[in-house]
């Protein structure tokens, strides 16, 4: 008892020791320190969860029944570290760069997000690792027993159902406190990874220490121990070509696909570079953990009685030598190596099934929608701590189901070819574009169902689901199903046969089923994602830069919030974390304001993108592609409307301007229309006033004077009467206000009234005619009287201004049809050219000025012309002045 | 021997009005009603004092102006102005071209003989 107690003393406290380890490890994460938790020494070691309680204790067992078959397991990883070191590489990479959480999670984001597959592999998972949980509790059980009988008597409260349960129980709290701090899977679980690193040495050194002792302290020396191994049973096994290939390949390909290695392989990846390590260390790791087996195996078969369990004589070889301290050291080997497995692989797992099965059941049943609940991150964490729970207590649950009759290594072997079965789908989905979500479906199923019914049913003997006769004749007599001789090929071992059968078939479905279907459009995004992630995700460049990162993240910062409120933004951190400089470290709450900082500029997806690329080295995912593609489409629209509105500002001054310049000439106009109408109202005015002023003053005036001065005054004030009337006629045709009076009428008869009107008038001299009354017999339709004033204007202008000895003007009629031309021309000089543009302006009055008029005659029949729907137009070419009255034919009468 | 005026105006009407009142006074009243040539006429007839209107046919009373300033033996000539346009500007441009006095239309005889008499300092 007193053995036991002191067991049980130094179990609770290892395991006490663990938690601190993991406790620190986690604060010091947590604090941004975490330096140290990320070296790929650190790394390596996690890895060694691969050697589980299996090969601590099974390996010898192994090595005692079947020779050195069991280096195959360590030879398949070994051989994945250094040869396929660059399929590891891309694991991890896309691992990172797509978030991924877990095996099920790569599978299912490679192959469209499809959910289906994630609970395919995660079912698939869950049932191969059960058993494997199983054989760790077993192993502890097994060992706390052999310290029991050693300790006298094994009728104590440890019987092994107790102690398994005890176990399950701790390893379950220890996962769920350490491996539930953090909901996103993709942050690492620093605590958890230290913990199972220290228990990598732990067993390595316990296993050491066994073979030491086994070879130096029993033995006697290295050539006693060859000897004895020459001598002994072992040197006499054959290897079995097939059935090593088909080992070697097995456990390489479940290092790649087991949850609890990609868990620690990918998953908890910090740096790409520690691949690079961990390619020689590991294999030296599992070299030395491989090294004394065969030594241990010898001794134990020679010095232990006939029918000890052979794989529990790493223990129970120094407790024959009365080595309890060795005894003790190599249990907490095998405890450490069972424990860290239990561990990872809950992790591993619940993350799976939580993600894959319990939220997306949760979600759809509470009606969809994150936003459904606002504490979905409790449920989350809630589901992954059940999960874990749940996928421990399997372990259990199993374990008292089979009673734990089975050897080690065989339940291990039967766990991997389950795993396996991952493969094709795993690296066809990393290698090959073409693979699609049908294929892998297809594949796995294959292999899954094949896998089941070869290799796991047979598994728990005849009479587990399968009966007796189904096993040796096949289901209902039928031959070539018999589970271990499918397709009638019988003879080989039933791991090989399996294996072979399962992968086979596997492979085939699932290349000839995506050959077959086409992918969906997120499917070959992803594919290319995947396949392409080294193009894709940028050089390969170290994911804990510090310093380096955050002078990147500083100059794009910069870039989008500009120069001193990214520097204000960095400073502000720097101060806060305590660091010197303004270069914070990038810790992730700084990511995140930073990211929330630039989102409010450039958009949320962007920034994540942005950012990421930066710490991540991390490509972009289709929905950040997407998300990034909805905002620049805004904010293409936006610049659109931007532009839009410039190019409106633009027009509008333009308008601007041009309406000020019209109206800075119009202004100018309006001033010399004012000087004009004030000279012309003031000439006739001076002479009216000094006339009067010279009537009213001066004395002894003949009557003549008197009648002459009268008289001036008289046409001064008739002139200014016909000036105001100008204006205001002027005035009115201007503003549009004129009334149209519109009657039918002779051209003839219009004429003659104009001739005789223009001819009352004092001014000008007497004007010879020239006419032709038949052009001139056309009806009209317009306002007469206007038209008239037209003709009165043109024919008492010829009279003013015709300079010729004998005036003529020669008044011609031509009909267009359309259009009606009345031409009154001259025989004078004409006018100059430079008048021609200028005559239809007002106060544009040229030649004589002594004559009347204020020079608003023509800009009057201009105006009227215009009412009249006609024009008025200077002819060129005339020898005399020369104008065209034109008359559109609404104008004339109807004929 | 009575002093001699000259009076470059165009409007016929203005041209008998002022030289009435300026012959009952006394003086020997030239006209011309052109501005092509006022400047030669100027030049040509010496008279003790110019009345020169701002609108003429053939070039502006401020041309003429300006050149009878510039030289030819009018620099001093006195010089009155009469304007029927009377805005200010036309003020300025006198004064700025060196008349004696400006006047706007219209006037008061009595103004006009007053002007006359000063510039010639009866």
């Amino acid at each position: 008892m007193g053995a036991l107690n002191a067991l049980i003393a130094v179990c609770l406290s290892y395991v006490a020791l663990l938690f601190l380890v993991a406790f620190f490890a986690e604060r010091s994460a947590m604090r941004g320190r975490g330096g140290w938790l990320r070296s790929p020494i650190v790394y390596t070691l996690s890895l060694s969860i691969y050697c589980t309680a299996w090969t601590f204790y099974g390996a010898v067992g192994y090595a005692a029944r079947s020779g050195l078959e069991y280096l195959t397991i360590y030879i398949g990883p070994s051989l994945v570290m250094v040869g396929w070191w660059w399929i590891l590489r891309k694991l991890v990479r896309i691992g990172r760069s797509q978030r991924i959480t877990s095996v099920a999670d790569l599978i299912s984001s490679r192959f469209g997000k499809s959910n289906l597959l994630a609970v395919c592999v995660t079912i698939l998972a869950v049932i191969s690792a059960t058993p494997y949980i199983a054989l760790q509790l077993q192993s502890v059980t097994l060992s706390f027993a052999v310290f029991a009988e050693a300790g006298g008597g094994g009728q104590s409260l440890y019987t092994g159902e107790s102690t398994a349960l005890w176990v399950a129980m701790g390893l379950s709290l220890f996962t769920v406190v350490f491996g539930t701090r953090n909901l996103d899977a993709n942050e690492r679980h620093h605590g958890v990874v230290m913990a199972i690193a220290v228990e990598a040495v732990v067993k390595l050194f316990a296993l050491l220490a066994v073979g030491a002792f086994v070879v130096w302290g029993i033995s006697g020396g290295v050539s006693e121990t060859l000897s004895r191994i020459d001598a002994s049973q072992l040197g006499q096994w054959q290897v079995n070509g097939g059935r090593w290939a088909g080992l070697i390949m097995l456990s390489a390909a479940a290092f790649l696909c087991l949850p609890r290695m990609f868990q620690v392989l990918v998953v908890e990846n910090d740096d790409e570079g520690h691949l690079r390590t961990a390619s020689w260390a590991f294999p030296l790791y599992v070299m030395l953990m491989s090294l004394f087996v065969v030594p241990i195996a010898v001794m134990g078969l020679d010095l232990l009685p006939e029918g000890s369990n052979p794989d529990l004589f790493v223990l129970t070889v120094p407790l024959s030598q009365g080595q309890q301290g060795l005894a003790m050291l190599s249990f907490l080997g095998g405890f450490s190596s069972a424990t860290s497995m239990v561990i990872v692989a809950a992790i591993a797992l619940s993350t799976m099934v939580s993600n894959h099965i319990v939220m997306p059941i949760f979600l759809r049943v509470t009606g969809g929608g994150a936003s459904v609940s606002g504490d979905v991150r409790h449920v989350v964490l809630l589901s992954r701590r059940v999960s874990i729970t749940g996928v421990v207590m399997l372990g259990y649950i199993y374990y008292r189901l089979t009673g734990g009759g089975e050897a080690l290594a065989s339940i291990g072997l039967v766990s991997f070819a389950g795993v396996a079965q991952v493969l094709p789908a795993m690296l066809g989905g990393i290698f090959w574009r073409g693979a699609t979500r049908l294929g892998a479906l297809a594949g796995l199923s294959v292999g899954f169902v094949i896998w089941l019914y070869a290799l796991f049913l047979p598994s728990f003997g005849p009479g587990f689901i399968l009966s007796e006769a189904a096993l040796l004749n096949g289901p209902f007599g039928i031959d070539w199903l018999q589970p271990q001789a499918l397709f009638g090929i019988a003879g080989l071992d039933p791991l090989v046969h399996a294996l072979l059968w399962s992968m086979m078939l596997n492979s085939v479905a699932f290349f000839t089923v995506s050959v077959m279907t086409f992918p969906s459009p997120l499917e070959r995004l992803q594919g290319a994602q995947f396949v392409n992630v080294f193009q894709h995700s940028g050089g390969p460049r170290s994911w804990s830069g510090g310093v380096a990162q955050s002078e990147d993240l500083m100059i794009m910062a910069q870039r989008i919030l500009g120069a001193a409120e990214a520097r204000a933004l960095f400073q502000r951190e720097a101060t806060r974390q305590g660091v010197r400089g303004d270069l914070p470290e990038p810790s992730p709450d700084f990511l995140e304001s930073l990211e929330r900082e630039l989102s409010g500029s450039v958009g949320g997806a962007t920034a994540h993108a942005m950012v990421g690329q930066i710490v991540g080295g991390m490509s972009v995912s289709v929905e950040d592609l997407m998300a990034v593609a909805d905002e620049t489409a805004q904010m293409m629209e936006y610049s659109n409307r931007l532009e839009a509105q410039s190019r409106e500002v633009t027009r509008t001054a333009r308008q601007l301007r041009e309406a000020n310049s019209k109206l800075t000439r119009l202004s100018v106009q309006k001033d010399a229309f004012l000087s004009q109408i004030s000279h012309e109202l003031r000439t006739p005015m001076t002479s009216i006033r000094a006339f009067s002023e010279i009537l009213r003053d001066s004395d002894g005036l003949s009557g003549d004077e008197l009648n002459k001065y009268a008289s001036i005054i008289h046409d001064e004030a008739l002139r200014l009467t016909r000036l105001l009337d100008d204006l205001l006629d002027l005035s009115v045709l201007e503003n549009g206000q004129v009334n149209l009076n519109l009657r039918h009428g002779q051209l003839g008869d219009l004429l003659d009234r104009s001739v005789a009107a223009a001819a009352a008038s004092d001014d000008g001299r007497a004007l010879r005619l020239t006419r032709d009354a038949a052009t001139e017999a056309l009806s009209l339709h317009t306002d007469l009287d206007r038209l008239s004033q037209v003709f009165i204007n043109l024919i008492a202008n010829a009279r003013k201004y015709c300079d010729a000895d004998q005036p003529t003007l020669d008044i011609r009629v031509t009909d267009h049809g359309d259009l009606l031309w009345v031409d009154f021309v001259d025989n004078g000089s004409g006018i100059s050219t430079d008048a021609q543009d200028v005559i239809f302006e007002k106060f544009a009055r040229i030649g004589e000025p002594r004559v009347g008029g204020a020079g608003l005659g023509l800009a009057i029949s201009r105006q009227i012309m215009q009412r009249l729907g006609g024009e008025i137009t200077y002819l060129r070419g005339e020898s005399g002045a020369a104008f065209r009255v034109s008359l559109p034919r609404p104008a004339m009468a109807a004929q | 021997m009575a002093k001699k005026v000259l009076l470059i105006e165009d409007e016929p009407n203005i041209i008998e009005a002022i030289s009435f009142i300026l012959s009952r006074d006394g003086w020997q009243v030239d006209t011309h009603s052109n501005g092509h040539d006022a400047a030669d006429v100027v030049r040509k007839k010496g008279p003790d004092v110019l009345i020169l209107d701002v609108m003429l046919p053939g070039r502006s009373g401020y041309d003429i102006l300006r050149d009878l300033r510039s030289g030819g033996g009018t620099e001093t000539l006195p010089i009155l102005m009469l304007t029927a346009r009377g805005q200010g500007k036309d003020r300025e441009m006198a004064e700025k071209y060196g008349a004696n006095r400006f006047m706007t239309k219209p006037f008061a005889n009595s103004e006009v003989l007053e002007a006359v008499r000063n510039l010639v300092g009866v």
